[in-house]
């Protein structure tokens, strides 16, 4: 193991995951007006109606494939009887659908976005760097299953990659385990902490937005005119009396 | 009883001449952004036509609205919330910008610029979203005053639920404007089908409002709304729709659609009403049902009981006195004349309409009678099915006798005002055989003639004790907002970033930009745009029109006149 591993596989992880983590809170509070999806359907639905959807439930499920993949340690799976074979067969299976399912709306996606006028218009350097970023992520992962489809990938990433994943999360990371992992896991895993450095200033905040309360709100909201004093927050000093408002 | 106080306005169409200048000023206040370039809060439709976005009244295409289900129960016609969610990554319907219009603006540097030639250099269009040259196919009234009827015409939704036969001779009879604004109402679909919970109904006067910093940009709320009243912002990527002009209407003052109304048409009010009983109202099963039913959750400002539950719930007085003055109340409830837009979208709409007698009026005349006598009148009203069934599909959920015995008033009173400004007797009979009386038909003539500014319009301003519950604050510096003064510039994600900037600071950079600007359209930043919030009626709006010589003092930066700043007077105007 040498310099290079201890900043690749433990200097990058932590900065990214500052970054995320802190860049997202501090989007939140200084931009919830620049927090959306930027929609362009107005613009465009033909082709979104097929990209986006495939796009969104491949990725949803290539997320959940690497909660399981990465986050339960293969004891656990062992332990509940599942063998090497059948798991990896599942995992390769429905990750590969997931992943070319999410290729192949990503394609129809940035194919929209090139071709037509008004979405082109609307792209900004941000977004094509984003778009960047997220499509060699997902072709360095792919092109990890299919190797491993193709079974000549020699690497167990559950004896390598997520005993590192999990380390970083226990505040002691094992940057030998990723060292060994395998150039096709290494850039993958690289273009992913990229991914996240840059997540929180991109529109991909959006999946932080998930509408889920959405299930257990009241159809009508009513509200209140605002409750801090004009456009600002109330000043320390100046909140008002408590008691009966109106 | 849970009382409740809701803003509303009631058009009076007879007077509507289809002038557009309510579009124009409110576009001016709060669409001359680029991102809404093809927003109209407030739109005039020819009708019978599409309207706009296109054929937006058929909702069997673009599920607006409520529909009730086969146990009684009422749902969103797009879907249950697991369906919409799990389609939200494209919504299965949603107007596109061809449905609207794409903005376009005009090459007009050529005719500056163009060498000598022998032909006289043209302004072509070009797209505001590409800026590419375009050809103009389709505008936000493009079959304004029937302008490619019939074809045209034969889509409008409303014209296909009448029977073929009157299809044909339709627009050789008839014609009327609509104007529309968002009908902030009382049960509304888009704040029920946002996913995110921005957009959110004031508890203090029921207007309807899309918080900016909570919308993500879901645009399920464009589709839920039957009126088709939200927009989609395609720069911000924020929903935005009609805000009632609250920072005119906070301070007593009409909104601007109103204020700049040729006709003088609108009348604003508040009405009380049960909030306990809307639910069931709106859950009524026969759609012709839905205006009585609208109508039994109004309130008598004037019970006592309905006073004291109002001042339980916290209104206070001087709100209860404005609802017992409130023209809209009057119109509404006391005189029967006005009726709801689409009441069978089981959003209790809240602009209501007076529909147009006129046109009938227009065909008596035309055929050589006396187009004022009532029993010309009446008989015409029987006769013309075409027009009445039209505006019964409008105002009634097709229910005719609805529109016939609010248009047989509006004829009496008619017949009934020329026997007394030609100095004759009074015919009672004619205003007993609608049902009213002399005193009634004077009031309601009153009302919808000669009535001056605060009689059409009775706004309640907030309360001085509430000042600092207003959502723009005039005491506090206005530049003193998050990120300092004189920012005017956007976040570090380009133009959609950063915090919203407050009406008074957005005012400031548009003026100062304005006299030094050499672009007319898409302005390169959102500061510079002419904005009629602040302007009370008198004078000229700051930046409207170019500056005349020198006169600095008008074009100050703290907008000279009167803004918010005096709230609450509202000078009785002719
Ligand atoms: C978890 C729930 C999520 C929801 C509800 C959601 C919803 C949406 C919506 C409504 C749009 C706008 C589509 C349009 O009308 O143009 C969008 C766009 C987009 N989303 Fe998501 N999203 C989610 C998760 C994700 C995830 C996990 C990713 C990727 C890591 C992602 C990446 C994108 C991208 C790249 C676009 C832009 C598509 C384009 O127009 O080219 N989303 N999303
Ligand atoms: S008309 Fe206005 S309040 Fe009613 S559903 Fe549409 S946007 Fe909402
Ligand atoms: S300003 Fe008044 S008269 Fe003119 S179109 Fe608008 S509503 Fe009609």
């Amino acid at each position: 193991m040498n310099a290079l591993d201890i900043v690749l596989w433990v200097i990058v992880p932590y900065i990214s995951l500052a970054i995320f983590v802190v860049g997202h809170y501090w989007r939140y509070k200084y931009d919830k007006f620049g927090w959306t999806t930027r929609s362009s359907q107005l613009y465009e639905s033909r082709l979104l109606r097929w990209g986006s959807p495939l796009f969104h439930f491949g990725i949803l499920f290539v997320l959940i494939g690497h909660v399981m993949g990465l986050g339960i340690p293969k004891s656990w799976t062992e332990a509940v009887g599942l063998s090497e074979t059948a798991y990896h067969a599942m995992a390769i299976g429905v990750g590969a659908i997931a992943g070319f399912g999410t290729l192949v709306g990503l394609g129809i996606l940035l194919y929209r976005r090139r071709t037509t006028g008004p979405v082109f218009s609307a792209t900004t350097k941000n977004d094509k760097f984003m778009y960047l970023v997220l499509t060699m992520t997902i072709l360095f992962g792919l092109s990890n299953t299919v190797l491993g489809v193709v079974g000549h990938g020699g690497v167990d990433y559950r004896d390598t990659v997520s005993p590192w994943f999990r380390s970083i999360f226990y505040f002691n990371p094992q940057p030998e385990l990723m060292a060994a992992a395998g150039p096709g896991f290494q850039l993958h895993a690289l273009s992913a902490l990229l991914l996240f450095a840059i997540w929180p200033f991109t529109r991909l905040v959006h999946v932080f937005s998930a509408p889920l309360g959405y299930f257990t709100r009241p159809y009508i909201v009513y509200r209140s005119r605002d409750r801090q004093l004009g456009n600002r927050a109330t000043p320390r000093g100046w909140d008002r009396v408590g008691g009966p408002r109106r | 009883m849970r009382v409740m106080a809701q803003m509303g306005m009631v058009m009076n169409l007879d007077k509507c001449i289809g002038c557009h200048t309510c579009s124009v000023t409110c576009k001016q206040a709060w669409t001359n952004r680029s991102g809404v370039e093809y927003v109209w809060f407030n739109n005039v439709e020819t009708r019978p036509g599409q309207g706009y976005p296109r054929t937006y009244e058929d909702q069997e295409k673009w599920r607006g609205g409520w529909q009730l289900g086969r146990n009684g129960r009422l749902s969103l016609r797009t879907g249950s919330r697991l369906k919409r969610l799990l389609t939200i990554f494209s919504s299965p319907v949603q107007p596109s910008i061809n449905d609207y219009y794409e903005p376009w603006t005009y090459d007009y540097e050529t005719l500056t610029n163009a060498p000598v030639q022998e032909h006289t250099p043209v302004a072509r269009p070009r797209s505001l979203l590409t800026n590419k040259p375009m050809n103009i196919k389709w505008s936000a009234n493009w079959d304004d005053n029937l302008g490619g009827a019939p074809e045209l015409t034969q889509a409008d939704p409303v014209l296909q639920k009448i029977s073929a036969e009157i299809k044909e001779k339709f627009e050789q009879t008839y014609m009327f404007y609509l104007p529309r604004i968002c009908e902030h109402c009382i049960n509304p679909s888009c704040a029920a089908s946002c996913p995110s919970g921005a957009i959110y109904k004031r508890e203090e006067d029921g207007i309807v409002l899309v918080d900016q910093d909570r919308c993500r940009g879901w645009r399920q709320c464009v589709t839920g709304c039957p009126y088709k009243k939200v927009y989609f912002n395609h720069r911000t990527g924020k929903a935005e729709k009609c805000t009632f002009c609250f920072p005119r209407v906070e301070v007593g003052i009409p909104t601007v659609c109103s204020e700049t109304c040729v006709g003088r048409l609108r009348y604003i009010g508040i009405i009380l009403y049960d909030a306990d009983r809307v639910l069931e109202a709106a859950s009524t099963p026969n759609d012709q049902d839905l205006y009585m039913a609208q109508r039994s959750i109004i309130l008598d400002p004037h019970d006592p009981e309905v006073v004291r539950a109002a001042e339980r719930a916290g209104i206070s007085r001087d709100w209860i006195d404005s609802a017992q003055r409130s023209p809209i109340y009057s119109l509404i409830t006391k005189f029967e004349v006005a009726l709801p837009l689409h009441p069978e979208y089981r959003t209790m709409p809240m602009v209501w309409y007076i529909p147009p007698l006129s046109p009938v009026v227009d065909a008596l005349t035309e055929t050589g009678h006396d187009g004022e006598d009532a029993g010309n009148i009446f008989g015409a009203i029987e006769s013309l099915r075409i027009p009445i069934e039209y505006l019964a599909e409008l105002f009634a959920a097709g229910d005719t006798s609805l529109v016939t015995g609010v248009l047989k008033k509006l004829g009496a009173m008619r017949a009934y005002m020329r026997d007394l400004n030609l100095g004759r007797p009074a015919d009672e009979s004619i205003a007993t055989a609608v049902g009213m009386t002399g005193q009634d038909i004077q009031d309601m003539h009153r009302l919808l003639a000669i009535a001056k500014y605060d009689e059409r319009y009775v706004i309640p301003a907030i309360h001085a004790e509430q000042g600092p519950e207003r959502e723009e604050f005039d005491t506090g510096c206005s530049l003193d907002y998050e990120d300092g003064p004189g920012m005017g510039g956007w976040g570090p994600f380009g133009e959609t970033s950063g915090g919203s900037t407050p009406i008074a600071v957005e005012n400031f950079h548009m003026l100062s930009a304005r006299q030094t600007t050499d672009t007319l359209s898409a302005p390169p930043t959102k500061a510079q745009r002419v904005n009629l919030l602040n302007w009370d009626g008198k004078g000229a709006p700051e930046g409207l029109f170019p500056s005349r010589g020198n006169d600095d003092a008008r074009h100050g930066p703290d907008g000279g006149g009167d803004g918010p700043g005096s709230p609450s007077v509202t000078e009785p105007k002719p």
